[in-house]
């Protein structure tokens, strides 16, 4: 396969294919988790002011008082790749235009430098964490090959696409065709992976505050 | 697969439920609840992370609710939960959880660790893996209905000390009384001055009270081990008793624990709501504060702080009232590093405190609690539990530090001034 089948390849078969996993996968994931269900609670409620569930869903983005001086790496660097990961996906103009393709509308992005600087950034976090979770006890010990190849699923689309931007290393379009192809597997892989977890945050806590905000407990 | 084991995975398949699924589906093994786990900060032993105590049950589930992990099984890739791991899992999911609940708020994808935890206790105690400890705790409330084995006889005996001691009447079985006092059997054996305490607090406040002869224990090793049918069974005693006397509210005593398994877990365990109100006694006391029916006479001049029992803070949303009646009472009240919703475990929550093999480890975990105590380094240490009580104290001999625990309620009752015999409400 020559570089242009390559690329003509993950922009219409792959892609298509890899979409459709991933939206078959979330679909199934969400209803599996979801239709489990919950028993009622039967107890006399109490209520309090900040104590719910769509509470919770915002205030778990703040770090408890303590937690941030006690992980700072964990907090900084978590903000910074996931607010990095937001600004590079939907705001760089040749992604807009993607999703203009695939959804029919589009909105404003920011000027490239602002996405690049923001890519950098998501790179440097990136790398922070990984370094992170192989020198502290805790995480190293909870880690499993999900761990290091989810991290790998997140930071390659992130490398590639700065690198073919940059024209780094390789050929515009290989750098391109690898991107995209890169992207298809973080899609294919998000459903079944603690990936997820960029769909089930909400429901966790949602739960948890519902759950103690029916005894008046504001977590 | 042995009997046991699959009693064990039977129970655990039924308390799955759609929170569990969400909350093992969003871990990212960040690692942040360890930091808010004393067993963990204080050890350094990553074993202890809150998530990963949870391993087991989470493997289960994958296996068992997930397309891809039935798929897995299917194919002989997963690896089945064994009797040997279950085991191995007990000192994790009991002697080292407390059931505090302080993981539970930290974690940045809103994981209820605390509840995942409860619940993998109940097919911890099926499958035939809880502590020696608690299990003989959960039998003699059961079959003595006390976990450390007091019988009605000597809560009587207890009763006519106290009614000699304060000179007011120590109602049982009294029907229409507008409150039911439950006690704790710590309190009956080493901390009498409780009951005597509620009988001035209420003869102030002109309230009508009674205890009763069938229903005196509050406190409930059924749900600290995980076993919702005997946790049902020693329920089901205080809500017959609160509907035969026909009381208006149930009062939790000064344990944390009991208010949980009354207050919040009653009713499900029941599968029906109550007629009757539950309230923990600091509740109580809050209301007559409010509503001036409680009222004191000097201050206590030392150095005071206030240790939060979890369930009764962090898990059970009374935060407010303690300060304000620690207050009514002391000139010196100082707080604690953490203290009030994010106060640390005194270590011997949610069963702990009954098992043997865990106290090494217990003292360990306390250096948590000592280190609160040395920021602010009180002449006395006031709280709400009589377990917390117990537990701190254990530790406070084991670390040699002088430092007198006390009890709320019984402090707010030494401030009443003597019983001028008032008429009970309505009458």
């Amino acid at each position: 396969m020559g570089e242009l089948q390559f690329l003509t390849w993950v922009r219409g078969t792959g892609l298509n294919l890899a979409i459709s996993i991933f939206l078959l996968g979330v679909l199934v994931r969400l209803l599996e988790i979801y239709s489990l269900g919950r028993k009622k609670d039967l107890a006399e409620p109490r209520s309090l002011a900040g104590a719910s569930g769509m509470n919770t869903v915002f205030r778990r983005s703040i770090p408890p008082e303590g937690m941030l001086k006690n992980s700072p790496i964990t907090y900084i660097g978590g903000y910074v790749f996931h607010i990095g990961l937001v600004i590079i996906i939907f705001l760089f103009a040749p992604h807009i235009k993607f999703f203009q393709d695939l959804l029919g509308f589009s909105w404003p992005g920011l000027p490239s430098q602002a996405v690049d600087f923001a890519a950098v950034l998501t790179i440097v976090a990136l790398l922070l964490i990984l370094f992170d979770r192989i020198s502290k006890p805790v995480k190293r010990y909870l880690s499993t090959f999900q761990d290091w190849f989810t991290w790998a699923l997140t930071f390659l689309p992130v490398l590639t696409g700065w690198m073919a931007v940059q024209h780094l290393l390789l050929p515009y379009t290989t750098m391109l065709a690898l991107h995209i192809l890169t992207v298809e597997l973080l899609l294919v892989f998000l459903p079944f992976t603690k990936l997820f977890h960029a769909f089930t945050v909400f429901g966790s806590r949602w739960y948890n505050g519902t759950v103690n905000g029916h005894k008046g407990v504001a977590v | 697969m042995s009997a046991s084991l699959e009693k064990g995975v039977r129970v655990l398949k039924e308390v799955i439920d759609a929170p569990i699924a969400s909350y093992f589906s969003s871990c990212v093994h960040c690692g942040l609840c360890a930091e808010a786990c004393l067993f963990y900060t204080e050890t350094g032993d990553p074993k202890y992370t809150p998530i990963h105590k949870l391993e087991p049950m989470r493997r289960l589930y994958e296996q068992e609710y997930t397309v891809l992990g039935r798929l897995k099984k299917l194919i002989g890739l997963s690896k089945a939960v064994t009797d040997a791991e279950l085991a191995e899992w007990q000192e994790l999911v009991y002697n080292s959880c407390t059931l505090c609940g302080r993981c539970s708020v930290v974690c940045p994808v809103g994981n209820d660790i605390v509840y995942m935890v409860r619940k993998f206790r109940e097919g911890m105690s099926a499958s035939g893996n809880a502590p020696v400890g608690i299990k003989g705790a959960a039998n003699r409330t059961i079959t003595i209905g006390s976990p450390m084995g007091v019988k009605l006889p000597a809560v009587k005996a207890q009763m006519r000390h106290v009614e000699e001691d304060y000179g007011l009447p120590i109602p049982m079985d009294a029907e229409g009384a507008e409150y039911l006092v439950m006690l704790s059997s710590m309190e009956i054996m080493n901390f009498p001055e409780y009951l005597g305490a509620i009988a001035k607090i209420m003869n102030q406040a002109g309230k009508t009270w009674t205890l009763c002869s069938t229903a005196f224990e509050a406190t409930n090793a059924g749900m600290q081990i995980g076993n919702s049918d005997l946790a049902r069974v020693i329920v089901s005693r205080i809500v017959e008793a609160a509907e035969k006397l026909k009381v208006k509210t149930v009062i939790s005593p000064e344990c944390g624990h009991a208010y949980t398994a009354l207050r919040w877990e009653g009713a499900n365990l029941m599968g029906r709501s109550f007629g009757f109100k539950v309230r923990h006694i600091i509740e109580v006391l809050g209301e007559f504060q409010e509503q001036g029916l409680l009222k004191t006479e000097g201050f206590e001049t030392d150095r005071l702080t206030f240790h939060d029992p979890c369930q009764l803070a962090r898990r059970g949303g009374v935060i407010k009232q303690q300060r304000t009646l620690m207050n009514m009472v002391s000139k010196n009240f100082v707080e604690m590093p953490d203290a009030g919703f994010m106060n640390w475990c005194c270590g011997g929550g949610g069963g702990a405190s009954a098992i043997e093999e865990g106290e090494e480890l217990r003292m360990e975990a306390f250096k948590k609690k000592k280190s609160q105590f040395d920021a602010v380094k009180p002449d006395r240490v006031v709280t709400a539990c009589a377990n917390c009580r117990i537990v701190m104290e254990e530790g406070l001999e084991h670390y040699n530090m002088n430092l007198p625990v006390v009890g709320l309620t019984e402090m707010i009752a030494d401030h009443i001034p003597n019983p001028v015999v008032a008429k009970p409400e309505g009458s």
